[in-house]
């Protein structure tokens, strides 16, 4: 039995005949094709499918596609949609806060949302922001590095307005 | 993992609600935050044949001191409970719980009143709740009544909960002053679910005990109410010895199983330290410190 829902989903208004019983990962995943959203554990666990519902960090493993009816959904395909890295995917770049890669899109939505609110946060605070999502590669160092990073990257663009406006237009 | 097939409802009222789980019966199911429920869903523990979301009624998300009473609403998620200031000055057995729950992002959507009912004996907050000697308000389309939080749990997983009814309130007797709490929880790792913990409420008058709550959690088929060692500590003045004999009391309730996460001479002895630490540190608030 399918249900109409519309999402907007990295700022498009998606609309879709789903089944109730669909998680909004597949719904991401399989039906708009947006598979940088991944599934580590699917038992709620990993956090390897964390993506920003209204802005907030959700495991989207544990939620289902009708429950995202009329709400925001951002997934790590937004993060560049501009054609440019965003401060957290040049962080974690910069200070190789991944190997294989496969946490890192829910990675940096945790820390981007946690950016949102903290923008300077303390290396315990990242680090709990960070607890459930779980790394099997880096040992985390490294990710603390970038987030810390990310938000003096973004504290700096945000302080000189003028100049990054300037840039941009150039 | 994709669940069974069910029907979806998702009522913007909770008069709505109640009709529909009056007509559905024992084939409706509540859905608040769907983080032990849509798990259960996908590992097909429980398929029932309509799941009514509630997270599109409004007026569920609340916590609020009125008339003498702590009330706390359906929609109200761990998360807001980690960050309410009113917890951290006055609830102090709350406020230490809530971010030992699961994980930040789980604590994102999860309920207290979902975790409440869906009654894991290593789940915290029905622990927290014993402690606090709180009341549930159970409410269904032909009235509502209210059930004692050490009356609600019946066995693993298990409540006195009728499926026809939603637990529309959580009322908890508000905080006077000199009352201090304190949850202590020991996890293998952040995230995980208690290999033992303990939740303690004070409520002092001059030195001595004028009431005392003590929950466990994860050392029963259900969270545990400690009352006897809450009787003996009734009245009493909190020496080192009250403490010792409370916390022998506690260890003596606990009935812990052996499994993974340790022996039940450990579990025991966990039970027996973090009552003593628990007594300390919630008497040490009650005092206005800690
Ligand atoms: C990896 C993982 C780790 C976890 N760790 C912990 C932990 O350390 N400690 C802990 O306490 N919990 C833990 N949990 C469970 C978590 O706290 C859940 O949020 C909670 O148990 C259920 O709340 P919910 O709002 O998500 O309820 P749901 O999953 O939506 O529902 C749970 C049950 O309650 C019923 N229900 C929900 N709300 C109502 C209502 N208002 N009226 C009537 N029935 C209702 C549902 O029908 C269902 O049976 C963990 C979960 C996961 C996946
Ligand atoms: S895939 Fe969702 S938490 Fe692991
Ligand atoms: S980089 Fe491989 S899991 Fe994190």
């Amino acid at each position: 039995m399918g249900q109409s829902i519309t999402v907007t989903v990295n700022g498009e208004k998606k609309t879709a005949e789903v089944e109730p019983r669909l998680l909004l990962v597949h719904f991401l995943r399989e039906k708009l094709r947006l598979t940088g959203t991944h599934i580590g554990c699917d038992t709620t666990h990993c956090g390897a499918c964390t993506v920003l519902v209204d802005g907030t960090p959700v495991k989207s493993c544990t939620m289902l596609a009708v429950q995202a009816d009329g709400q925001q959904v951002t997934t790590v395909e937004a993060l560049a949609a501009s054609g440019t890295l965003h401060p957290i995917q040049a962080a974690f770049k910069q200070e190789h806060g991944l190997q294989c890669g496969f946490c890192t899109p829910g990675m940096m939505l945790t820390s981007v949302a946690l950016l949102q609110e903290k923008p300077d946060p303390t290396d315990d605070e990242i680090r709990w922001a960070l607890s459930g999502n779980i790394c099997r590669c880096t040992g985390y160092m490294n990710i603390v590095k970038a987030v810390k990073s990310a938000a003096a990257q973004m504290k700096a663009s945000a302080a000189v307005p003028e100049a990054a406006t300037a840039s941009a237009r150039s | 993992m994709l669940p069974a097939p069910f029907e979806y409802h998702a009522p913007h009222t909770t008069e709505e609600t109640l009709e529909l789980l009056d007509q559905l019966g024992d084939e409706g199911k509540v859905l608040a935050g769907g983080q032990s429920l849509i798990p259960l869903l996908k590992l097909r523990f429980a398929s029932p044949a309509h799941l009514v979301d509630i997270n599109k009624i409004t007026d569920l998300d609340f916590l609020e001191e009125r008339d003498g009473t702590l009330r706390i609403g359906p929609l109200f998620r761990h998360k807001s409970a980690e960050r309410s200031s009113l917890l951290a000055s006055r609830y102090h057995v709350m406020a230490d719980a809530a971010p030992q729950i699961a994980d930040p992002i789980i604590r994102n959507r999860g309920t207290i009143a979902g975790s409440v009912v869906h009654a894991d004996p290593s789940g915290d907050w029905g622990t927290v709740l014993l402690a606090l000697d709180a009341d549930l308000v159970l409410r269904s389309k032909s009235g509502s009544r209210t059930v004692k939080a050490r009356d609600f749990f019946s066995g693993p997983f298990s409540t006195t909960i009728e499926p026809t009814e939603i637990l529309s309130e959580i009322r908890i007797p508000a905080a006077k002053p000199q009352s201090g709490g304190a949850y202590l929880k020991l996890e293998r790792k952040v995230g995980d679910f208690a290999t033992v913990a303990v939740a303690v409420h004070l409520q002092m008058d001059d030195g001595k005990v004028r009431s005392a709550g003590i929950g466990l959690t994860a050392v029963g088929p259900q969270n545990l109410k400690a009352e006897r060692a809450e009787a003996a500590l009734k009245g009493a003045r909190l020496d080192d010895a009250t403490i010792k004999e409370a916390a022998a009391l506690a260890a003596e309730a606990a009935e812990p199983k052996e499994d993974h996460r340790g022996s039940v001479e450990y579990k025991r002895n966990v039970v027996r330290v973090f009552t003593e630490r628990g007594l300390k540190r919630a008497y040490e608030r009650a005092r206005g410190g800690g």
